[in-house]
C-alpha cells in the first residue's frame, strides 16, 4: 500500500469520482470518500455499490456540505479520521474533490512526497498579506458572526454584518491561534493531522471555526500553523481563480495547458471533458517529465484573458468594454517613456539605455529625496529644479514642464513603487505616456540587500501594496497611456524580446537588432527567497511563479553579424 | 457585484418605474396565454423533453430550403427538441418538420403582426414547456455560434452559467453577405449558407445603454451601412438575449432583444463576466429577393411599414453588399478578436 492517502469531497458527478478513485487506489492510494449528504439515499448506495469490491475505498460519515459554513471542514475532518484509523501505512493525507484530477502519473506523487516526508503542503498566509479576497470580507470573517447563508439568504447575510460593524461587535478569537487563510486543498502529514484532530482543545477551535465565515479555507491553514514544523506555504492543487474570485473550469481545449502545468492535480475539472479525463487517467506513459510544479505557466495565459477582458483596447466599442468617459485632452505635448522596475533587475540600464537610444535618461524623477534628473544635475532646461519639494507640491505641472522645456529630445524616467505615487493618475491618462512595468521587480534590491529578514518583509509588503494599486491604475479602462506589463517571470523568460519591442516603439531611428543587451543582475536564490517570505505568511505575487529551484537565468547573447570570410 | 454598486452602476429606478414593468410583463404573458388558441397542433412530442434538456423554440414561414442545416447544427451543438410554430407555410416547410423525431410542431394562419412578430406564440411554448429550461429562441435564418464553440457545445456553455448564477446569454445578431450581386448564387439545401455568405462588418456599430429595459442598444452592420445612412435611429437592431434559463414568469418584449424582467438585458454588462455570442444571419440568401417582394405585399414584418418600402425596393434590385471593408468570416476566435464577442471569465 502507498504511503499517500487521498480523501475525495464528492457531490456531483459521482461517476467521474468513482473513475477518479479507481485510478487512486489502481497506484496503491487508498481513498476515503465523503459525499455530500445532499445527495439522495438511492444515488448514493448505487455509487457505494459500485466501489465495494474495491478494499483501499472507504466511505466516511456523511455531513450536509453548503459552500461557506462548517459543513465541509466537518466532512474532511471525519474523513480524515477514518483515514488515520483504517490505513496505518499512510504518511501523507492529501485532500481533494470530486472535480479534480490527476495530472502526472500517482508513482510520482508518491515519489514527491517520500523524498518530503515532514513537510505539510498547505497554503496558508495571514489576511494582511493576501491578494485573493474578493469581496470585502477578510479579517472581519474571523471576528463577526455568520448565522445566515450567503447563498439563500443574501440579504440577511449582508444586513446582519452590517449591524455588527455598526455596534462594534467582535468574537474573541481563541487565544493562540493567528488567523491564516489559504486554499483549502491541502496535503498534511500525518504528525500534524493527527495533532490537529487530537487536540485537546479542539471541541474549543471547532465551535470558534463553526462561526467563522468560509471556514474550509482558514480552519487547517490556522491550526497547522500550531502544530507543523515544516510548512511550504503553497498548494499541491492547481486551482486557478477568475476575476471574481470563481474557480476556473477546465474543457478538453485546456489539455495542452494542463499538461505544461507540471501539476500533480488539478479542478475544476468539466464532468463532460471526456478528452481530459481519457488522457489523464488512462495514459500513464507519463507525458510530463519529472520537474517542479509549474502553475505559473498557466498564471499567465490566464492573466492574458483577464487583462483583455477588462482593459480591451482603446477606441473600440465592445461588450468587453462598455464605453466610459474618456478624457482627450493630453497633459503633456510630447510622447516620453517611464520604466518601471528595470533600473532594479539590470545593473546598468540608465547607461545602457542612453547609449542605445539616444534619449535623455532619467532616473526615478519622482524619488522622495530629489528628482534623479539626468547626469545627476540639479537643474534642467527651463529651470526646473530636482527639489522633491518644488516638485511635489504639483506632481503634474512638473511633468507637463520638464516635457514641454525638453521638447525635441525623447525623455525617459524611471518608475517604482518607492517613488510619490501622485502622479500615477496622470500618467495613467495621458496618451503621449509608454510604460513599461516589469511588475515584482521591486524584491530584487531587497533580495540583494543586507537587511534582517522582518524588516525585508515589512518593506515587501508595502511595496507590493502600492505597485499592486499601481498597477490596477494602469488597467483601468481609462487609462491612455501605451502599458506594457510583464511579470518578472515572464521578463526574464525571454528579456530581448519585450526589450527589443520597447526600443521598436521608442521610434523609426532605433537599430533595427539589439547589438548590445544590459546586463542582469545575478538572480540565483530569488525562488527561495520568495518562497522564505511564502513560508512566514507574506505572499508575493506580482513578479509571478518562480519555481523554488531555479536554473540560473542566463542573458541571451545577441546573434553576432554574419560576416563573410574570402580567401 | 454588491447591491450598492449594482445600483450606482445602473441608476436607480423608482417604484413607480419598476411597477410598471412589471405590468408590463404582466400584460405580455396575458397575450401570450391567449394566443395559445390560434395554435393547432399538427405533431406534439413534448412528452420525450428531458429534465436537463435544451430547448429551441422557433416561429417561422416557408423555411424549407434553410431547416435541414437548422436542425442538424442545433443538434451537433447540444439542443435535444425543438418547439417550432409554423406560420402558413406552403412550401412544405410542415410536412419536413413533421418528419422530425425531436420536433413538435405547432401551425396557425393568423397574422405574424398581429402576433407581435410571432413572440406571442413562441411565448406561449416557452411558458408552456420551457419552464426551468435554457430555451434557445431563434429564427430559422440564425445561427448561434460562442467563444470555444469549435471545442465546447452548448451544455458546456449553460452548465457554466448554471454555476455563475447567470440566467440568459446575450448575442449580437452579424449579418451576413456574400460578395457579388446577392442572387448571384443559389443555396443547396442542407449545406452551410456561410461558405456563399462569409462577409461580414467588422466595424461600425454603435452601443447605447437604455434606461427604460436597462438593455444595450446595438445598431450597425451591412444594412445599416446601405440601407439606412440617413436615418440611422430606423436601422435594425442587433442585440439579442437569445438564450434563457426560462421561468413561466418571463416574457420577451420585442422580438428576443429586450426581455422582462430587466434583470435578463444584462448578459450584456462586462461587469458580470458572463461570455457573449454571436448569432450569424442567414437572410441573404438568393431567396431574399423573392421573399422581399413578397414581405413587401404582406406587409407583416414591421411596425412601421411605410418606412421599409424602400428597404424592400433596395433588396429586389439584388444589390451588393460588399464593401472594401468588408471582413471574411474565420472563425469565433475572430469575431472575439473584433470585439464582437467576448470570453467573459469563460477562459
Amino acid at each position: 500500500m502507498s504511503t499517500v492517502g487521498i480523501i475525495m469531497l464528492v457531490h456531483t458527478a459521482l461517476d467521474r469520482a468513482a473513475e477518479v478513485a479507481r485510478h487512486w487506489t489502481a497506484s496503491g492510494c487508498p481513498v476515503v470518500l465523503h459525499v455530500d449528504k445532499n445527495v439522495d439515499g438511492a444515488t448514493f448506495r448505487n455509487f457505494r455499490q459500485s466501489l465495494a469490491q474495491d478494499p483501499l475505498i472507504k466511505f466516511s460519515k456523511r455531513h450536509r456540505c453548503e459552500w461557506g459554513t462548517w459543513g465541509i471542514v466537518a466532512a474532511s475532518q471525519s474523513a480524515s479520521m477514518l483515514m488515520l484509523k483504517e490505513f496505518q501505512e499512510v504518511r501523507h493525507v492529501y485532500l481533494s474533490s470530486g472535480s479534480c484530477l490527476p495530472l502526472r502519473p500517482v508513482d510520482e506523487l508518491v515519489d514527491y512526497l517520500a523524498a518530503r516526508p515532514r513537510t505539510d503542503f498547505i497554503e496558508s498566509a495571514t489576511t494582511a498579506d493576501v491578494p485573493w479576497i474578493v469581496g470585502g470580507l477578510d479579517f472581519e470573517r474571523f471576528t463577526l458572526r455568520f448565522p445566515f447563508s450567503w447563498k439563500r439568504h443574501r440579504y440577511l447575510f449582508d444586513r446582519y454584518v452590517d449591524l455588527q460593524r455598526r455596534l462594534g461587535m467582535r468574537r474573541r478569537i481563541p487565544a493562540g491561534l493567528v488567523p491564516h487563510m489559504g486554499s483549502q486543498w491541502w496535503c498534511l502529514t500525518r504528525q500534524t493531522l493527527s495533532a490537529i484532530l487530537e487536540d485537546p482543545e479542539r471541541p474549543t477551535y471547532d465551535s470558534y471555526f463553526q462561526k467563522v465565515w468560509i471556514p474550509d479555507e482558514s480552519y487547517y491553514q490556522t491550526l497547522a500553523r500550531q502544530y507543523s514544523t515544516n510548512i511550504e506555504s503553497r498548494s499541491l492543487t492547481l486551482s486557478k481563480f477568475d476575476f471574481q474570485g470563481k474557480p476556473h473550469i477546465f474543457y478538453d481545449d485546456h489539455l495542452q495547458l494542463l499538461r505544461r502545468s507540471d501539476c500533480f492535480v488539478a479542478r475544476k475539472i468539466w464532468p463532460r471533458a471526456d478528452r481530459l479525463y481519457q488522457a489523464f487517467l488512462t495514459d500513464s506513459a507519463g507525458a510530463m517529465k519529472k520537474t517542479e510544479p509549474n502553475p505559473g505557466k498557466i498564471d499567465r495565459i490566464f492573466a492574458k484573458a483577464v487583462e483583455r477582458r477588462t482593459r480591451g483596447r482603446p477606441g473600440l466599442y465592445m461588450q468587453s468594454r462598455f464605453p466610459g468617459r474618456w478624457s482627450v485632452n493630453s497633459v503633456t505635448s510630447n510622447p516620453y517613456s517611464v520604466f518601471h522596475g528595470f533600473t532594479e533587475l539590470f545593473e546598468d540600464f540608465e547607461s545602457w539605455l542612453t547609449r542605445i537610444t539616444g534619449a535623455r535618461v532619467h532616473g526615478h524623477l519622482f524619488a522622495p529625496e530629489r528628482a534623479e534628473l539626468s547626469g545627476g544635475g540639479a537643474m534642467i532646461n527651463g529651470a526646473l529644479s530636482d527639489s522633491a519639494k518644488m516638485r511635489d507640491y504639483n506632481v503634474q505641472s512638473f511633468l507637463t514642464n520638464l516635457i514641454w522645456n525638453t521638447r525635441g529630445e525623447r525623455q525617459c524616467f524611471q518608475f517604482g513603487p518607492g517613488d510619490n505615487q501622485k502622479i500615477c493618475k496622470v500618467l495613467a491618462r495621458d496618451p503621449n505616456a509608454q510604460i513599461s512595468v516589469i511588475s515584482g521587480a521591486w524584491a530584487v534590491p531587497l533580495f540583494r540587500s543586507n537587511q534582517n529578514f522582518t524588516e525585508l518583509r515589512r518593506a515587501a509588503a508595502r511595496l507590493q501594496q502600492v505597485e499592486a494599486k499601481y498597477l490596477n491604475q494602469l488597467r483601468d479602462q481609462e487609462t491612455k497611456a501605451r502599458v506594457r506589463i510583464w511579470t518578472m517571470a515572464e521578463f526574464i523568460e525571454a528579456p530581448m524580446e519585450p526589450l527589443q519591442t520597447i526600443l521598436d516603439e521608442l521610434g523609426p531611428q532605433m537599430p533595427r537588432h539589439l547589438s548590445e543587451a544590459p546586463t542582469m543582475v545575478n538572480l540565483d536564490g530569488f525562488g527561495q527567497f520568495l518562497q522564505n517570505l511564502k513560508n512566514q505568511g507574506m505572499h508575493p505575487y506580482l513578479m509571478g511563479d518562480f519555481p523554488v529551484e531555479q536554473g540560473p537565468v542566463n542573458m541571451p547573447k545577441p546573434p553576432r553579424k554574419p560576416y563573410l570570410v574570402r580567401k | 457585484m454588491t447591491r450598492e454598486a449594482h445600483t450606482a452602476a445602473w441608476g436607480l429606478q423608482g417604484w413607480g418605474a419598476k411597477y410598471q414593468m412589471r405590468i408590463r410583463r404582466r400584460r405580455l404573458l396575458w397575450r401570450c396565454l391567449r394566443s395559445r388558441h390560434q395554435l393547432k397542433v399538427l405533431a406534439d412530442r413534448s412528452d420525450r423533453i428531458g429534465a436537463d434538456d435544451i430547448l429551441v423554440v422557433a416561429v417561422l414561414r416557408n423555411e424549407r430550403a434553410r431547416l435541414p442545416y437548422f436542425l442538424q447544427y442545433y443538434r451537433d451543438l447540444g439542443v435535444s427538441h425543438f418547439l417550432i410554430v409554423d406560420n402558413d407555410s406552403n412550401d412544405g416547410t410542415a410536412a419536413l418538420l413533421e418528419e422530425q423525431e425531436d420536433v413538435s410542431v405547432w401551425q396557425t394562419k393568423a397574422s405574424y403582426r398581429e402576433s407581435r412578430f410571432g413572440v406571442d406564440w413562441a411565448g406561449w411554448l416557452l411558458m408552456r414547456y420551457g419552464h426551468g429550461h435554457w430555451c434557445l429562441t431563434v429564427d430559422a435564418d440564425e445561427i448561434l455560434t460562442f467563444p470555444h464553440a469549435d471545442q465546447r457545445n452548448l451544455k458546456d456553455l449553460t452548465g457554466w452559467l448554471d454555476q455563475r448564477g447567470a440566467k440568459a446569454f446575450a448575442a449580437v445578431m452579424l449579418d451576413m453577405y456574400p460578395k457579388g450581386s446577392i442572387g448571384a448564387v443559389p443555396y443547396e439545401e442542407g449545406t452551410d449558407p456561410f461558405e456563399l455568405l462569409s462577409w461580414f462588418d467588422g466595424e461600425g456599430y454603435t452601443w447605447e445603454y437604455q434606461q427604460r429595459y436597462r438593455n444595450v442598444s446595438i445598431r450597425g452592420g451591412v444594412r445599416k451601412r446601405l440601407f439606412f445612412r440617413d436615418n440611422p435611429e430606423q436601422s435594425p437592431h442587433l442585440h439579442k438575449i437569445p438564450l434563457v434559463r426560462w421561468n413561466r414568469r418571463y416574457a420577451y418584449v420585442s422580438s428576443t432583444h429586450i426581455a422582462l424582467p430587466q434583470v435578463l438585458n444584462q448578459a450584456f454588462d462586462h461587469r458580470l463576466g458572463l461570455p457573449t455570442g454571436v448569432l450569424l444571419h442567414s437572410k441573404f440568401l438568393a431567396e431574399v429577393i423573392d421573399k422581399s417582394a413578397e414581405e413587401k405585399q404582406r406587409q407583416q414584418h414591421f411596425t412601421h411599414v411605410e418606412r421599409y418600402t424602400q428597404y424592400y425596393d433596395n433588396l429586389i434590385a439584388a444589390p451588393d453588399l460588399w464593401g472594401a471593408e468588408s471582413v471574411r468570416y474565420k472563425g469565433w476566435q475572430q469575431l472575439e478578436a473584433l470585439g464582437l464577442m467576448t470570453q467573459g471569465d469563460w477562459t
